[in-house]
């Protein structure tokens, strides 16, 4: 799928400059798009190591575990085959919470670690598990509760009540979320019934 | 608001203290592993990132726009919001420039301007989350999770119309 998708889209931006006579852009592009993906590492390379430092504390002094009894009820509907108690449910439960605070630099690290955890149980080490489907896609969708960067900006150009859009923006997450996991669902149960994940743990 | 970051450290080093753990080698042994993480994204995020910054140059996304637009406009979706919406899963600081660009041409408060804000306020960048996380364990067969995050962002889009023009006209 990514395969297709990548080269997709670097053959459409040829074919679509040369169709519009952007070329030179698109060879710029080329150049600066891999120096911006290394400027963009490395600017989050520095809280991305600060903040597994912090996980790791978290996790030797059991802070984690408590957040993962607060969203067990939800989260047992989103990853059936997982077992209550293991260290993927406490991470995406850290990745969650994160998220919802609007630390979206804090939810990266914990979210890669619940990715690494919910590898050591996946079966095709190559493929996504649907494990790993449903997570990835929770973090696709935007769960945070106040987004205060946005809100800056429309304050910023002049807005008379920056806050008024949240309502809004909280129906649209969550339908935008409901509809995102139901065609995961649909997905997952049409292709492969039994998650491979219940013969790994039995 | 601005504690929140600090506090959350703190209380964790607190806690961890309390408890008896050794927060400093603690924290060295978490964030190697953090450097390891960053290592191992490294590939995925160049070559993505890279190909998003081409298709952006190359006028392929104005393209598309002008493609939807008329189709747009007939379902009551203002034009101005339709780059937006195409640029959103793809790229977070094109969507970001964008919706800049429509708060300083309309502004925060008009309909383009409210709507523009309930779409970023409601979705994340689909590309980059696939990249680092599928890209942090080494998954290249990613499944349909590209396809039901489109599927959640074009839900998002739709919605973001609707809300603001139930609720906030």
């Amino acid at each position: 799928m990514m395969n297709y998708i990548w080269a997709g889209m670097i053959v459409l931006s040829l074919a679509a400059g040369v169709l519009t006579g952007n070329t030179k852009a698109v060879s710029e592009a080329l150049m600066t798009g891999a120096t911006e993906a290394v400027e963009l590492l490395l600017g989050i390379l520095g809280i991305m190591c600060f903040w597994s430092g912090i996980m790791e504390i978290g996790k030797r002094a059991h802070i984690t575990d408590g957040l993962a009894k607060v969203f067990a009820p939800v989260l047992r509907l989103l990853f059936p085959h997982l077992p209550r108690n293991s260290e993927a449910m406490r991470y995406i439960s850290l990745n969650v919470s994160a998220n919802l605070l609007g630390l979206g630099n804090a939810a990266t690290p914990f979210g890669i670690e619940a990715m690494k955890e919910l590898q050591k149980i996946n079966p095709i080490r190559d493929r996504a598990s649907d494990s790993q489907v449903m997570f990835v896609l929770i973090n696709t969708a935007s769960l945070q509760l106040l987004p205060t960067t946005l809100c800056a900006y429309r304050a910023s150009y002049g807005s008379e009540n920056p806050y008024i859009i949240i309502p809004c923006v909280w129906l649209t997450s969550v339908a935008a979320l409901i509809v995102g996991i139901s065609i995961a669902r649909i997905l997952c149960t049409g292709r492969n019934k039994d998650s491979q994940e219940v013969g790994a743990w039995r | 608001m601005e504690i929140i970051v600090p506090l959350i450290v703190v209380l964790f080093i607190v806690i961890g203290i309390v408890k008896k753990v050794g927060v400093f080698d603690a924290f060295l042994t978490g964030a190697k592993e953090g450097l390891c993480t960053a290592y191992m994204i490294a590939p995925t995020l160049v070559g993505l990132i890279t190909a998003v910054t081409m298709l952006r140059s190359s006028g392929a996304v104005d393209m598309l726009t002008e493609l939807v637009t008329p189709l747009a406009e007939k379902l009551g979706f203002p034009a101005e919001i339709v780059p937006v919406a195409v640029l959103r899963p793809v790229s977070g600081g094109g969507s970001t420039a964008l919706l800049i660009g429509i708060f300083e041409k309309f502004g925060p408060d008009s309909f383009a301007g409210k709507v523009v804000s309930v779409m970023a306020g409601s979705t994340e960048t689909t590309f980059y989350a696939i990249a680092v996380y599928y890209g942090s364990v080494g998954i290249k067969k990613t499944r349909h999770t590209l396809f039901s995050g489109l599927c959640a962002d074009f839900t998002a889009v739709v919605f973001s119309v609707l809300t603001v023009r139930l609720f906030m006209r």
